[in-house]
């Protein structure tokens, strides 16, 4: 007997733990494993898929190409100013909610409440929103861009509270010792603590709210959603394909932009 | 670039020395953001006066759902286990198939370029197209129903754990992968005995943090049919029958909220 196995030997033993853990977790499979019925599955599946790579493999150039109201390049441009506008409104009202939430700002109830109402907010998927506000103000950009905002507004505020949550109270406690009033507090003390933060956040939220515009089309919200579910209804697969590589190469160039940025960012 | 078309402001010291001060780009990127709003609202045809004149519809709309219907519940309750289900199954193929795509696109373990290359462009192309867009793709592959809905949220999980799973890779120490080789251990034993302890913890979070946000997609696939809850949500919606879409909205925010706290609990046990 060694060393080696004399210590070996205290390693804390959890075997139960971990068969229960994955006696649970099997049974969970099980248990999904019944969503799922086959019998169902369509015979020209396969045919189907062939298709869908051919037509992605040879796009339809002359839509991807072309600058005109229907061409790919116009609809991305109109994904790309849905997603921008929906985020800057949100994240501009999203401030108030954070602050709202923030349980070292306000007291806890109030914190409390808040922070139901944002999870009610965050919880609804866009599409909800996007069928809802086409009622407010019918079908098309606008519709996108307010379900953007409120949207936006969920999940940033839950992001900002964290970096509320984390503000340096040192340094506003220090310059109530020298006499600052509230404004020179908030001016000097708390927004270089919290701009450049909050900054990452927003670009970050772009970049996901760009995902999000590109799919409020299918509910007639604007953006690339619509002409590509109508593509794929009509079984035009090039079209299909010179649509999602655009898709592609757009949300690529916006995450690459967006990690440099941020990067920037956090190295000031 | 800056710098040459707006001179640094020149600032004379009290002992004659001249130092240089950059001018602030600040005013620069404002002005472009503001022009990229100015821009965006001529495309999306953004109209406060519409808002102005209509935004109580939407919260008439809020009016209508509450109270929600509560008799709509027997019909509910089936399709919105289906979207567990779809997000469970769907989420655990997805980490599962995850980890061998992840350590095949990491390049501090397999040492050709090619393959690397590879998998990671094939885990980008694939975590860039939306959930929604791949679970229209499967229903025209699997048929409408819970399938293609499963296959559209395995996809996503594959691109988003084998993305997190392969950056934490490149990222572990080598040292001791390196020693286990050099004493005649396969790549593969290597691998599980040196790396895989390193990465179990980060792994097994970020899987439970993705089939969190998972139960939040898998909602609206219905809306495409690939199954679930979004079928009937889409119903009411359709309809305006807004109090039974109040009841599911209310269901689905009581779900997502007790997944979520136990997701964090375990995650918060994994750190």
């Amino acid at each position: 007997m060694n060393t080696i196995e004399n210590q070996l030997k205290w390693e804390p033993k959890n075997k139960t733990y971990m068969i229960t853990v994955s006696l649970i977790l099997l049974l969970l499979f099980g248990w999904s494993l019944s969503a799922i019925d086959l019998s169902e599955m369509e015979t020209q599946g396969f045919q189907v898929a062939i298709n869908i790579i051919t037509g992605i493999l040879q796009p339809d150039l002359e839509l991807l190409l072309t600058f005109n109201q229907q061409g790919v390049l116009y609809l991305l441009i109109e994904t790309v100013a849905i997603a921008f506008l929906g985020t800057i409104i949100g994240a501009i009202l999203a401030i108030p909610f954070a602050f709202l939430s923030a349980s070292n700002v306000v007291p806890a109830p109030v914190a409390y409440v808040t922070r139901i109402v944002l999870i009610f907010v965050r919880t609804v998927p866009a599409i909800v929103y996007g069928l809802m506000f086409i009622r407010v103000t019918g079908p098309g950009a606008f519709a996108g861009v307010l379900t953007m905002s409120l949207t936006s507004i969920g999940m940033l505020s839950k992001l900002y509270v964290d970096a509320i949550e984390d503000l340096d109270t040192k340094v506003l406690e220090s310059m109530t010792s020298i006499g600052c009033n509230i404004f020179e507090k908030i001016r000097f003390g708390i927004i270089p603590q919290l701009f450049a933060m909050f900054l990452s956040i927003v670009i970050y939220r772009f970049d996901m709210n760009l995902r999000d515009a590109a799919v409020l089309g299918l509910v007639g919200a604007g953006g690339i959603g619509a002409p590509l579910i109508f593509a794929m209804n009509a079984y035009r697969w090039n079209e299909v394909g010179s649509l999602l590589i655009g898709l592609v190469i757009l949300i690529l160039l916006v995450e690459w932009l967006s990690n440099r940025l941020r990067a920037k960012l956090v190295r000031g | 670039m800056y710098d040459r078309i707006f001179l640094p402001k020149k600032i004379t010291l009290e002992n004659g020395k001249t130092v240089y001060e950059k001018r602030s780009r600040l005013p620069f990127i404002v002005a472009l953001l503001l022009l990229a709003v100015i821009i965006s609202i001529r495309i999306t045809g953004f109209e406060l006066e519409l808002l102005l004149e209509r935004w109580m519809q939407f919260f008439v709309i809020i009016g209508q759902m509450i109270p929600p219907n509560w008799e709509h519940f027997s019909n509910i309750w089936v399709p919105l286990l289906d979207t567990i289900k779809m997000s469970l199954l769907g989420s655990l193929l997805g980490a599962l198939v995850a980890l061998p795509i992840a350590v095949l696109a990491s390049s501090n373990i397999v040492k050709s370029k090619v393959v690397v290359a590879l998998f990671t462009f094939f885990l980008s192309i694939l975590r860039t197209l939306p959930t929604l867009i791949s679970a229209l793709i499967a229903t025209f592959v699997f048929g409408l129903g819970t399938v293609a809905g499963t296959v559209a949220i395995f996809l996503f999980t594959l691109a988003y754990v084998g993305k997190l799973l392969y950056e934490q890779i490149e990222n572990v120490d080598m040292g001791a992968f390196e020693a286990m080789e050099s004493i005649g251990l396969t790549k593969v034993q290597a691998f599980r005995y040196a790396v895989f302890p390193q990465i179990l913890p980060n792994y097994l979070s970020t899987s439970l943090f993705c089939f969190e946000g998972n139960v939040r997609y898998a909602a609206i696939l219905g809306y495409v049919g690939a199954g679930g809850i979004g079928l009937l949500l889409n119903e009411g919606l359709g309809w305006r029958n807004y109090a039974n879409v109040g009841i599911i909205l209310l269901l689905l925010v009581i779900t997502v909220f007790i997944i979520e706290n136990a997701s964090e609990y375990f995650r918060k046990k994994l750190m």
